[in-house]
């Protein structure tokens, strides 16, 4: 736990949609995923993952529908629209190009000095 | 597009709110439910799993208001919030908000009235098609024509499609038994074809229904008439009636939105002009000297400006002048809008109405300035609230749109309050018939246009008084002004509250002097020399033509009913003229001396009013003769041509008043009068005209169709109309008299003044009543901010006098400069009343007194009740509250 990273500003909705993109999850479900594929290592706060699905529902990223949980549990659930698998696409090329050079110039600064 | 959109998707969110807040709260219930029964899986017991579920999860209330946010909920919900939250304030002090309602009611009211006035009398338009290429026409600054003159202009003229004319007069309509009083327009045969306005009922008359003089006796009834006096009933269609004794036949009714070309003027029906003989003289259709059509007007051809008509006017101008040098000059045209007689009422309704609107403006900003400074002080008193409102984390943008979403709640009920007030006012207005003679029409009904520009002022003051306490959010500092409670923050010496207050101060009081100048010129006007006198005098319009008298039959009448008036007892003296003076109407003709043989205009020595009168006028007028005599009936059509001037006469075409009486003079057509009589100055046509000459002659050398009778009596009016009407039944039974006492009959030439006095008073009541908020509102605010210090320096042993001037003693500095800076301006503006109200000088030690005495009182008025309250302070007390 105490490893784990603070989120960087709108890179909540990127990992949203990336969790989604595997599959139709209900927003505990899209925590878990998210705590998943990363290795757990990304701080979020629960609730705070809701108005960021709000969001992504409004502008037509997500589809949500109720349904039932593994557990037998009313659920809401998401999925990803093809504006939102646009959307996934665009912003991870663009992250790794933002990743990339950032970890370049990090890397450059510490041999010429 | 987007904008629609997302607007319509933000109110439709705002009705969704309550069904979207219990999805959203079954979400989040069932991620808690979803996260606890991991917990449990793991070995967590039931109860604590939930608990550590909901901790987890961290601010549900607030998670939930960033989802509606998120949800494009937020917009319309919070300012659904500020508008619960502004109610609740504003209920919590309803004596600022009842002031600040009715104080924006007042100023908005005044301004929906005065631009109400302003649409109906000056924006809109004639309701004709095409009203925007319609003129009158002007000749040589006067609306008055020569029919011949009209007949000219219309057949050899290029720019206007065609012309009509018009006049206006009064007729006697008998149906089947006695006549009634109508007013008639006499209008050209293609009048109505000009204008391109259809019937309501049968059929307009037309050009192709002139053959000559009176060749076409046909009636048009208005809309109004035919509903009032004939009952709606289309039957009415080739009826034959009496007009003035001839046979006309009803051939249409025009639709109920015309009533002629004239604004303020509805007639009852209209006739042909070509029987013009049967209303005035015979004729007058022929004279080229005779100016009696009352206007020309036509829609320009396309593409044919207004200057582009000008010059085409003017040349037929100059082709006039050359065939016809006796008779014209070198006079030349004007186009005007016809809708308020060009220039003639109309310039003076716009002067006026323009600078009522100014000054309602001034009031609502007054009415600003006073708002602003009461909320200024309110954000001020607040700011505990405010500084702890921004400590929780709210935003200085969530609060002052809060502050903004209270002025403007209160603009728009102010303003709603103000316009329904205004328009109930306005509706009256347009039923308002301040003569009893003249059908007087003011059609200023409110329509949208009024009702959108009081909303848009009240929206635009509301903001305007919003932001001035805004500098004052976005300079708070909270940790301060939580430490220290509210504070006196001492240091600018001039406050923005101040300045508005300094503005406000002088507004009113150029509306209480500019009230006083307008009242003071009434009362003045109402008790100056009119070179006669209206007091005990009655006067009768008795309508010989409208009975069938005419040429000797009605000269042997009128010395018949001056005989039988003058057996009435109590009666001193009666006479008759054509047209007794300051009746809204008067002849002119120019004038030459006796030397003169080239008789052209150009060489006219003076213009000069002319009166026909019956031997005796001087008298039943009050008219003091000041050398020679008055006529006798003697001078009549066989005698030699006389007349008795007035002192501007004998000065501007004879020379002096000791040797007038005896010379001669011409008139135009070259008739040559010898002067017999000489009478005092007077007022002839309105209470503000330059000293204009005047001449007198006997009746019976100037014929007219018009006939007022005058009474001379100390006797009750009442009784004596009485009277009058039962010798004239006695006489002939189908003589119309409009009987009333002469001071009556001046109204209508009062009426602009009385208007002028009335509105201003009324703009001026408003302005000592906001000054008093204004000042009350500045006074106790200080009081009540620096009460503590007051009781500090009264158990200190401070004097009452002392205390006053520290608590009082800017706001009353405040306002001596205010009233001084408004007291310049107003006299400054007054120069303007001059022009409406006779008398109107600001240069009256009486108004100057009354000014600075009226502020003096309203000021001692306003800080009376915080003067007390700072008399009243136990300082005991008020240390041991805080």
């Amino acid at each position: 736990m105490a490893a784990q990273a603070q989120l960087l500003p709108g890179t909540l909705d990127l990992l949203i949609l990336r969790a989604v993109s595997l599959g139709p999850l209900h927003g505990y479900g899209i925590l878990l995923r998210i705590g998943q594929i990363s290795g757990n290592a990304l701080l979020i706060e629960q609730g705070a993952l809701y108005p960021g699905l709000f969001r992504l529902v409004r502008q037509g990223l997500l589809k949500a529908s109720w349904g039932t949980s593994e557990n037998n549990r009313r659920a809401k659930f998401y999925e990803l629209t093809a504006a939102g698998r646009k959307r996934l696409r665009e912003e991870t090329d663009n992250w790794n190009r933002l990743a990339t050079a950032i970890g370049a110039a990090l890397k450059a600064q510490l041999e010429e000095v | 597009m987007r904008v629609l959109d997302s607007l319509r998707f933000r109110i439709a969110s705002l009705f969704r709110r309550s069904q979207l807040s219990a999805e959203m709260e079954e979400e989040l219930r069932s991620h808690i439910q979803l996260r606890a029964d991991d917990l449990e899986r793991s070995g967590v017991p039931r109860p604590q799993a939930e608990r550590r579920a909901r901790i987890e999860f961290g601010g549900h209330e607030r998670f939930k208001e960033e989802c509606h946010e998120a949800a494009g909920g937020a917009w319309g919900e919070s300012l659904w919030q500020d508008l619960r939250l502004a109610f609740r304030m504003l209920r919590k002090s309803p004596g600022f908000t009842v002031v600040a309602v009715v104080t924006l009611a007042l100023a908005i009211g005044a301004n929906a009235l005065v631009f109400g006035a302003l649409n109906a009398l000056l924006l809109r338009p004639l309701n004709v098609p095409q009203a925007d290429s319609l003129y009158g026409i002007e000749h040589g600054g006067n609306g008055y024509q020569s029919y011949p003159n009209y007949l000219d202009e219309r057949d050899r003229n290029r720019s206007f499609a065609d012309l009509a004319a018009y006049n206006i007069t009064d007729a006697g309509l008998a149906t089947d038994k006695d006549p009634s009083h109508v007013w008639v327009y006499e209008a050209s045969g293609n009048y109505f074809d000009v204008l391109g306005i259809q019937p309501y009922l049968g059929r307009f008359f037309h050009r192709s229904d002139e053959h000559g003089p009176s060749s076409a006796p046909y009636i048009v009834l208005t809309y109004a008439y035919w509903h009032t006096h004939f009952q709606d009933d289309r039957g009415v269609l080739g009826r034959t009636v009496q007009l003035n004794k001839h046979p006309y036949t009803i051939i249409g009714v025009a639709s109920p939105e015309f009533y002629g070309t004239l604004l303020v003027f509805a007639p009852d029906l209209f006739v042909p002009m070509v029987n013009h003989g049967q209303f005035g003289a015979e004729n007058d259709l022929n004279e080229r000297t005779k100016d009696w059509v009352f206007e020309v007007v036509g829609h320009l051809k396309p593409g044919i400006t207004p200057a582009q008509a000008t010059a085409d006017l003017n040349s037929v101008g100059a082709y006039l002048e050359k065939a016809y040098p006796n008779e014209e000059d070198h006079w030349p045209f004007k186009l005007v809008r016809p809708s308020l007689y060009g220039n003639f009422i109309g310039s003076a309704v716009r002067a006026f109405i323009s600078g009522l609107m100014l000054l309602a403006g001034l009031i609502l900003l007054a009415a600003c300035a006073n708002l602003g400074s009461l909320f200024a002080a309110r954000a001020a008193d607040r700011s505990r609230e405010v500084a702890l409102r921004l400590a929780l984390g709210s935003s200085r943008g969530r609060i002052v749109r809060q502050l903004m979403t209270e002025a403007v709640l209160i603009s728009l009920v102010g303003g709603t309050l103000g316009l329904l007030g205004s328009a109930s006012l306005l509706r009256r207005l347009s039923m308002w018939q301040p003569f009893s003679r003249f059908p007087l029409h003011v059609p200023v009904n409110p329509d949208a246009k009024v009702y959108g520009v009081a909303l848009v002022l009240a929206l635009l003051s509301g903001l305007l008084f919003g932001i001035v306490p805004i500098r004052q959010v976005f300079r708070a500092n909270p940790y301060e002004v939580i430490k220290s409670g509210s504070t006196g923050i001492v240091g600018r010496r001039v406050t923005v509250r101040d300045v508005l207050l300094v503005v406000q101060i002088s507004i009113c009081a150029v509306l209480v002097t500019s009230s006083m100048v307008a009242v003071r010129g009434l009362i003045r006007s109402l008790h100056s020399n009119f070179g006669f006198e209206p007091k005990n005098a009655m006067l009768a319009d008795i309508g010989l033509g409208l009975a069938g008298y005419s040429g000797d039959a009605a000269s042997a009448m009128q010395r018949r009913i001056i005989d039988v008036m003058e057996t009435i007892p109590g009666v001193s003296s009666v006479a008759f003229t054509d047209m007794p003076p300051l009746n809204m109407d008067g002849a002119m003709s120019t004038v030459f001396t006796d030397k003169m043989t080239d008789l052209r205009p150009a060489n006219a020595v003076a213009t000069a009013y002319m009166f026909g009168v019956t031997p005796g006028y001087f008298d039943a007028a009050g008219t003091a003769l000041l050398a020679g005599k008055a006529f006798s009936w003697h001078d009549d059509k066989g005698a030699p041509r006389v007349a008795v001037v007035n002192r501007e006469f004998t000065r501007k075409v004879l020379g002096s008043v000791n040797d007038a009486v005896g010379r001669y003079f011409k008139l135009r057509d070259g008739t040559r009068l010898q002067v017999v009589g000489v009478v005092e100055d007077g007022k002839y046509l309105n209470l503000t005209e330059d000293q204009q000459p005047a001449m007198f002659f006997p009746i019976l050398q100037f014929t007219s169709g018009q006939t007022w009778l005058v009474v001379r009596s100390d006797r009750d009016p009442q009784q004596l109309a009485t009277a009058m009407r039962g010798k004239l039944r006695d006489l002939d039974n189908g003589l119309l008299a409009y009987i009333q006492p002469w001071n009556k009959e001046l109204e209508g030439v009062l009426f602009p003044s009385r208007v002028a006095t009335v509105s201003l008073g009324i703009l001026g009541v408003m302005g000592a009543m906001l000054s008093v908020t204004g000042i009350f509102g500045m006074a106790a605010y200080s009081v009540s901010k620096r009460i503590k210090e007051l009781g500090i320096r009264i158990a200190l042993g401070a004097q009452h006098r002392e205390v006053l001037q520290a608590a009082l003693g800017s706001a009353v500095k405040l306002l001596a400069f205010g009233s001084t800076a408004g007291l310049i301006l107003g006299i400054l503006a007054s120069r303007l009343l001059a022009v409406i109200v006779y008398h109107a000088t600001p240069r009256d030690p009486v108004v100057l007194a009354g000014v600075v005495l009226a502020m003096g009182l309203l000021g001692l008025l306003a800080t009376w009740i915080p003067a007390q309250r700072v008399l009243h302070i136990d300082p005991l007390v008020l240390l041991r509250e805080e």
